[in-house]
């Protein structure tokens, strides 16, 4: 990231002037026509920029510029998987047999487009351990309630929908999990972790002699958010379908397991993954996402439509599944992250899988090993593909947050690790390095953290007034809820912009 | 070390309470504020609203927490403090004052399980 | 591998660094009998870079993508000019590589570009505000009408039968999901009745709707006022360069699919949805906002995502929705697509699409296929004297995607067909179509 010589940015509306186009479009060759006798009322402003093409790309350069991405440098976020999108994968995306594709076009014109949703589902089947998969989700948390739904049809299917009204979730647990079980009419009951940070056994087993015939399911993440494998597993999923229930598995930390372990074989019912995590469909600066599902057998006649599966040896978009959830994408989900996904994994294959997660927790107990002296790991247990360290002992002896050492890193030439997840480690500092990091690299952020924490215990203003080498320093969040400002208005310096802004307030 | 004024009553989820004859004034702690941080909107009942006993009443909500208000006391919602609407931050400068959140007319006994200032300190701390 | 940068050396340093004395021992947590033999999936093998491309491409050819076929499909997903800017301006890495924009210090780029795109679809939209996107157009439109179950305490919502049919699948589901009932408005002559059902937490309405005609949103804003229901529209942005926009009709929520605007169509995904509504709703809107503000110990503007309570990390179980990712890379195209048009030549697409359909009515009206109405934005409804999928198909064999047939979404004779011009279209293109089809009607 660039920073000094860039200027303070201007909006775009503040660069144009009337009468620009930045575009060559076409010129229209049928008749014209009255417009106002065809489609009524028409509209008479339209406070659209008018920019020349060189001068709107310089905004966006410009605005690149002063925007972090993995290909800026290092992306420490823990529960974001952060690893490189090959450029190859781009390249597949944009090829026009599969860009210029209409999803309404009969599906006899599409072949290799059901090959490559069927290669995917394949190849996952085989990486999650699942009978069926789909592609339909459009991101991680739809993924998530996707799969509910599945286990709320599953449930009203055998009369049992209306006794099973609880979800239960652990403390440690992503904020989808619940916001996704309280869209899908579930009432969500909290499950602690212990104190060596796996779920609390002893909870489970009163909670469900308590309530175990009215639990619907459980969802669990494994690896934990706290990065630690959940040893209990099996006994976990035991538990819950004795008692009647579905285990959901939430795949966010999928990059600790591809090719090493397989939830499917750990006992689970169903699961989310994130291809833009651990499938290296880039996050796009927060979407498109891309949820794929893993499923048993038994939720299969659920699942939303189309369902893409061979039949007489050809693949077809079956759309006749009279049990079916339904519909819950517009249309075949994410269909170009799909070609991106399939990409990444034909060019790991057979041979190469299992490296994925290899190298990622050998990463992420490197750096866990390098800081633990400034940093201490939350838990004394070798961590999966992410360490969560706390950094309690800045708070307490210098009033040094998490948040400060994080926003100190940007200074350092380093994105900002996540902070204040999970809500149950205080303090808390979550680094992913994932696979894709050379030795060299993981060294120099380990030496930049370092020296942070240092400069805590010396200059702690240091941190309290970081990042002090941005085009922009802390900003004010308190002021941005309070004087909500979300849009540029035409005129934005007259008084009809006070007037919405004061409305808006 | 917060404020933790004497002739109040608390509840474990950090409202105080100001019984007044049959109304009650309710508002969040001064320890509550300052672990909240800067208050950005506060959720309110409507006047007139009847509440039992360790009901939601409403939420306080700072830029990246919101917490629940539990009601201490039962009764009817007679007044609300409509100046948190454009100024929020009063909680956090007069919680015990022009930063309170409700009133109520008490329908029944104010129980026995509010903290008095000694309690509240050990749960604060 | 290519994408992992470890050497022998590098591992063995690591190694001594942790303490162990393989890889394998960091797994030792996971139970023996879970683990799997490196290399015991059953998947292909691996391909390297130049296999890789050639099998893709191999892949890709075997589709009639729309460089082989003339495109007359439209039904939610439009065949319209990406101009070469969008795909370079999403190409770049600080965009395209980019998190979340948690951290504003190290995101002011995104931020200012989502803020840029607020405003733009605000304005197309005639609301006071819009959102950071959603994920598609469908379930835009889902979580508004869920919305608005909150915003009156009503558990049915009344959907027009004239909105997408695949909006309304998603829209069941999720209402299902969530115990709402769901009520089909009819429609008549291509037009939605009047709207009576009492006790409805909203009305929804697209417009220009599924059959390409112009809705009376003033009489659905009257209906709405009538009965307390929260007035929603599925609108094509593109349209509303045009057309008064829904906002401007009173419209509470106003959704729709920003895939027109510079987003392949890639087989329909990943496209964006749009979500704008009135100001005094902002505390109940789903998703991502984006807010300008600026420095704690500074004067300089900078932005940041803002009112974070609603959302599902802070609020968990009682946000106002599930949703966590936004669509940012496809916002981020419209917002290039919106600037590089700009007014004029978001005005000029509009109305050459107008000015195609117009014309293709008119000569298809020559060969004796006449439209349900010709009060049209760009697509229209024609019946056919024989079987629309019979049709389809031979018009295929000419290069045609000839549009879609509506059999399969509606009672009725199986001979309906909607057929979608957008300004790449040209006299030549419809000529031919014309005369194809008298061919194969013959």
């Amino acid at each position: 990231m660039r920073q000094t010589t860039v200027p303070e940015p201007k909006l775009i509306f503040e660069k144009s002037r009337a009468g620009r186009v930045g575009c060559n479009l076409p010129k229209c060759d049928t008749p014209s026509v009255d417009l106002s006798s065809i489609l009524g009322e028409t509209r008479e402003d339209l406070h659209l920029p008018e920019v020349a093409e060189l001068d709107m790309l310089r905004h966006f350069t410009n605005l690149s510029h002063i925007n972090y991405g993995i290909e800026t440098g290092f992306y420490p976020l823990g529960s974001c998987t952060m690893k490189y999108n090959p450029k190859i994968n781009e390249m597949t995306a944009r090829m026009t047999g599969f860009a210029n594709l209409h999803p309404l076009q009969p599906v006899e014109t599409i072949p290799g487009a059901l090959e490559i949703l069927h290669g995917v589902q394949s190849i996952l089947c085989q990486v999650t351990g699942f009978d069926y998969i789909t592609l339909q989700p459009l991101a991680g948390a739809h993924g998530e309630m996707t799969c509910l739904m599945l286990v709320r049809a599953y449930f009203e299917s055998r009369g049992e929908g209306q006794k099973r009204k609880i979800v239960l979730v652990p403390d440690s647990a992503h904020g989808t999990n619940p916001a996704s079980a309280a869209r899908c009419g579930y009432d969500v009951k909290s499950i602690p972790t212990d104190a060596e940070g796996n779920t609390n056994l002893a909870v489970l087993e009163q909670t469900l002699s308590e309530i175990g015939d009215q639990v619907a399911a459980l969802m669990l993440t494994n690896p934990s958010t706290l990065g630690l494998f959940e040893p209990n597993i099996e006994k976990i999923c035991k538990m819950i379908h004795d008692a009647g229930g579905q285990v959901f598995c939430d795949g966010a930390n999928m990059n600790a397991m591809v090719g090493t372990t397989r939830p499917g074989d750990h006992g689970f019912d169903c699961m989310h993954l994130n291809l833009h995590k651990t499938f290296s469909t880039p996050h796009g600066g927060g979407g498109p996402g891309c949820g794929a599902i893993g499923l048993q057998k038994h939720l299969e006649p659920f699942l939303p439509k189309p369902v893409i599966r061979t039949e007489n040896g050809t693949i077809i978009a079956d759309e006749d599944r009279p049990k079916s959830i339904g519909r819950v994408a517009g249309f075949y989900g994410q269909f170009l992250m799909e070609v991106r996904a399939y990409t990444y994994l034909m060019a790991y294959g057979k041979e190469n899988m299992h490296r994925i997660s290899k190298y990622a927790v050998l990463n992420a107990n490197y750096v866990r090993a390098r800081l633990k002296e400034v940093l201490p790991p939350a838990h004394d247990r070798p961590c999966m593909h992410e360490c969560i360290l706390t950094a309690e002992k800045y708070k307490k002896e210098k009033g040094v947050r998490a948040l400060d050492i994080s926003k100190r890193l940007i200074d350092y030439g380093f994105h900002p690790a996540t902070n204040y997840f999970p809500l149950i480690v205080p303090e808390c500092f979550m680094i992913e390095p994932t696979e894709t990091e050379a030795k060299e690299t993981l060294d120099e952020f380990c030496d930049a953290l370092i020296a942070i924490c240092h400069e805590a215990e010396t200059d702690p203003d240091l941190l309290h007034n970081a990042p002090s080498t941005k085009i922009v320093g802390r900003l004010d969040e308190t002021l941005a809820v309070k004087q909500l400002d979300v849009r540029w208005i035409p005129g934005a310096e007259n008084k009809e912009y006070t007037r919405l802004r004061q409305a808006i307030q | 070390m917060s404020n933790i004024p004497a002739d109040l009553k608390y509840t474990e989820s950090h409202e105080w309470v100001r019984i007044e004859g049959d109304v009650a004034t309710i508002g969040i702690t001064d320890h509550a504020q300052s672990e909240l941080g800067d208050v950005v909107y506060v959720d309110l009942p409507s006047v007139g609203k009847t509440l039992a006993i360790g009901e939601t009443f409403g939420s306080v909500e700072s830029v990246k927490t919101v917490s629940d208000l539990y009601a201490p006391v039962a009764g009817e919602v007679i007044e609300i403090n409509g100046e948190l609407a454009a100024a929020s931050e009063l909680v956090n400068s007069d919680p015990y004052g022009q930063g309170f959140m409700i009133k109520i007319r008490l329908s029944g006994e104010v129980p026995g399980t509010l903290l008095d200032a000694v309690g509240y300190g050990a749960v604060a701390h | 591998m290519p994408y992992i940068p470890h050497t022998e050396a590098d591992v063995a340093e690591m190694l001594a660094v942790i303490g162990v004395n393989s890889i394998d021992d960091l797994f030792c947590e996971i139970p023996a009998n879970l683990q799997l033999k490196p290399g015991s999936l059953d998947i292909p093998s691996a391909l390297d870079e130049p296999k890789l491309y050639a099998h893709l491409l191999d892949l890709a050819s075997k589709n009639v993508d729309l460089s082989k076929v003339t495109c007359f499909l439209g039904a939610g997903i439009y065949d319209r000019y990406i101009p070469a800017s969008v795909g370079a301006v999403i190409s770049r890495g600080e965009f395209l590589t980019a998190y979340t924009p948690y951290q504003p210090e190290a995101s002011q780029g995104y931020l200012q570009a989502i803020y840029e795109f607020q405003t733009m679809i605000a304005e197309l939209y005639g609301c006071d505000i819009a959102n950071a996107s959603m994920y598609d157009g469908a379930t835009s439109m889902a979580e508004a009408a869920i919305m608005s179950t909150s915003l009156n305490k009503r558990q049915k919502v009344v959907v027009s039968e004239a909105v997408h049919p695949h909006y309304r699948q998603v829209l069941d589901t999720y209402c299902w999901s969530m115990d709402i009932e769901v009520v089909t408005q009819p429609s008549q002559h291509g037009l939605t009745e009047a709207f009576t059902e009492p006790e409805a937490a909203c009305y929804i309405v697209q417009y220009p709707n599924f059959f390409g005609s112009i809705e009376d949103l003033a009489a659905v804003r009257e209906a709405c006022d009538k009965n307390g229901s929260t007035m929603i529209v599925v609108s094509d942005p593109v349209a509303c360069a045009l057309l008064k926009p829904p906002g401007h009709f009173g419209a509470d929520i106003v959704v729709g699919e920003g895939q027109p605007m510079g987003v392949p169509m890639g087989l329909g995904g990943p496209g964006v949805g749009l979500f704008a509504c009135k100001k005094e709703l902002i505390r109940y809107i789903p998703g991502r906002i984006v807010g300008k503000t600026k420095e704690v110990h500074g004067d300089k503007p900078g932005y940041v995502m803002t009112l974070r309570t609603r959302e599902q990390d802070i609020r968990r179980e009682k946000a106002t929705s599930n949703i966590c990712t936004n669509e940012a890379l496809m916002a981020l195209a419209n917002t290039v697509y919106m600037i590089a048009l700009g007014k004029n030549g978001m005005r000029s697409v509009a109305e050459s699409s107008v000015r195609n359909a117009q014309y293709m009515i008119s000569e298809l009206d020559k060969i004796g296929v006449g439209a349900m109405t010709n009060k049209v934005f760009c697509e229209f409804v024609v019946t056919l004297p024989k079987d629309a999928e019979w049709v389809c198909g031979a018009m295929l064999d000419k290069g045609i995607l000839a549009g879609l047939p509506l059999g399969k979404y509606y009672e009725g004779p199986p001979n309906t067909l909607l057929i979608c011009t957008t300004e790449l279209r040209t006299k030549d293109q419809i000529d031919t179509y014309v005369s194809a089809l008298k061919e194969v009607l013959a």
